[in-house]
């Protein structure tokens, strides 16, 4: 049925070094070899100054919260058992903004500021997936 | 180059289908209707139409829309084209409409647009289609419903202006104020603040009635020189500015959740037409979520940014306010089938500039300011209509 699959990343030549390096349990973005910005989506090319050579680094995966939502009513049957689930853009420590989820934090405890570690989550479908929780926290679950 | 447009081109006919629960219509034969009513309103026949500009559907999408429906009533225009540029594209496409016959490729333009989310989709597809927000590979998988993105931006709001969920309440409470005097509103029974809190939560802060309507419906309007403006059935709303702002596609990547290409849109919808925001009577402002109406008003410089909560708390958008906005109900309370949604806000400023919006017409109505986003605060377009050519 549709909707019963959760939304998987089909990667791209260029995003390929990414997912396979979430497989691994780390958290790589581009960094531009012109001007030493980081970047995130990886793209072809650097934002900033169109510079084509960019290199992969680990990030530190430290981050800030930078803002959220509790979401109350899934997106798809595949989303509904995690059902109230936090949703999230976090800023990277080495600059860059991504969307992801808030994991082994209570609903009530989710604040704008609050400093993050990312996790990964390896799905049954293949695909592993970066996500974020409090920094030092205990993990309290398992991945699916 | 700011005046290109000002003053040049006017809506000389405007018309809506039935809105709501509108059985037995499909999206093109509801965007057919919608053309026909124009039409009539505008005392023409199909064959004066030279130009055509719609929005595809969702519910029954077409590889060539424009064409589809030029076919369909057999009209031959030289300029036919499909605007994507979602909840914006009604402005867009208005935008685009000016701009061809200003620069002469054609003379009559008809912009149409229908959908028939409510009846002609099932609740499978309606997910799936909003499961196909956000960025494939950085943003989907992460599981945000639509009400989620937008829910982001007003917690920021919140956060960073001290915006409460009241106030976000107060633009849902506006609205269906204004559509209790629209007998064409989906939604006319009052609601309270605490209605809307009371609401379920779809995506804290962000409840039910926070969100629009999920609706049938069309409407149409049909544009022509200045020049010729004057020789139809009813008084001509003029085009006195027009501008876009365009900052992103998927939220991670907005280069600011608090601020939007609205302020780019609407400083160059001014500019254009040499008038600023005190010049404005009526605001047609975007409503698909209750924070959108806020950030609006402050990015086209209603007023401050981080006081646009103060502002519509303050009653300054109901019926009888400062700035009366969405006199027609909105897409929050009078209907919302997609990206026509803000044809309706369209149609009605026409109405209140013409003087024909009956119980709920304005005392004045020279200036009317339309907007419209798409995506998730994405793209922008702003218009400044008038009852002169300015």
């Amino acid at each position: 049925m549709s909707g019963a699959t959760r939304n998987l990343p089909v990667p791209t030549k260029v995003s390929a070094e990414y997912w396979d390096a979430c497989r691994r349990h780390e958290l790589l973005i581009q960094r531009c070899t012109g001007c030493a910005k980081h970047q995130f989506y990886p793209r072809l090319v650097c934002a900033v100054c169109s510079e084509k050579s960019l290199e992969w680094v680990r990030a530190s995966g430290r981050a800030t919260l930078t803002t959220y939502t509790v979401v109350r009513r899934p997106v798809s049957r595949a989303y509904a058992a995690e059902v109230p689930y936090v949703v999230a853009l976090v800023t990277l420590e080495e600059g860059p903004t991504m969307m992801t989820n808030i994991v082994d934090c209570g609903i009530e405890e989710v604040r704008i500021g609050m400093p993050l570690e990312v996790v990964f989550e390896d799905w049954p479908e293949g695909v592993t997936v970066p996500k974020f929780r409090p920094a030092g926290a205990a993990r309290k679950t398992q991945a699916p | 180059m700011p005046d290109t447009l000002r003053g040049k081109t006017a809506i000389i006919g405007a018309a809506d289908t039935d809105v709501g629960v509108v059985a037995g219509m499909g999206a093109t034969e509801l965007c057919i209707d919608a053309i026909l009513r124009a039409l009539d309103d505008a005392g023409i026949g199909k064959d004066a139409v030279d130009g055509l500009v719609t929005c595809n559907s969702m519910a029954e999408p077409l590889l060539y829309h424009a064409e589809a429906m030029a076919e369909y009533l057999q009209i031959f225009p030289r300029y036919c084209v499909s605007v994507g540029a979602g909840g914006g594209t009604t402005f867009t496409a208005l935008h685009q409409a000016a701009s061809a016959i200003a620069s002469g490729i054609c003379s009559t333009v008809v912009v149409a647009m229908a959908d028939s989310l409510r009846s002609g989709m099932s609740r499978e597809r309606a997910l799936a289609m909003q499961s196909s927000s956000g960025h494939p590979e950085f943003e989907r998988p992460y599981g945000a419903p639509v009400p989620g993105y937008y829910a982001l931006i007003a917690r920021t709001h919140m956060h960073e202006f001290g915006t409460t969920p009241e106030q976000l309440a107060a633009v849902a409470v506006s609205a269906r104020k204004h559509a209790a005097r629209n007998p064409a509103a989906e939604k006319r029974a009052p609601i309270s603040v605490a209605d809307v809190l009371e609401s379920r939560l779809i995506a804290d802060p962000l409840h039910l009635l926070d969100c629009s309507l999920v609706s049938d419906g069309g409407a149409a309007v049909v544009m022509t020189s200045a020049a010729r403006a004057r020789d139809f059935r009813h008084p001509p709303a003029y085009l006195l500015g027009a501008g876009e702002g365009h900052s992103h596609e998927h939220i991670s990547q907005a280069r600011s959740l608090t601020t939007s290409a609205a302020a780019d849109a609407g400083r160059r919808a001014f500019e254009m037409a040499g008038l600023g925001p005190t010049d404005v009577d009526l605001a047609q402002l975007y409503d698909c979520f209750t924070p959108v109406v806020i950030i609006e008003l402050e990015d086209l410089g209603f007023c401050a940014k981080g006081e646009g909560g103060a502002f519509v708390a303050a009653g300054n958008i109901e019926p009888g306010g400062a700035l009366p906005v969405n006199t027609h109900g909105g897409m929050l309370s009078h209907c919302h089938p997609g990206n026509p949604g803000s044809m309706f806000a369209l149609t009605e400023a026409v109405l209140q500039l013409r003087g024909q919006a009956g119980p709920r017409q304005l005392a004045k109505a020279d200036i009317a300011l339309v907007h419209g986003q798409g995506g998730i605060m994405s793209s922008h377009c702003t218009i400044l209509l008038g009852r002169e050519t300015g």
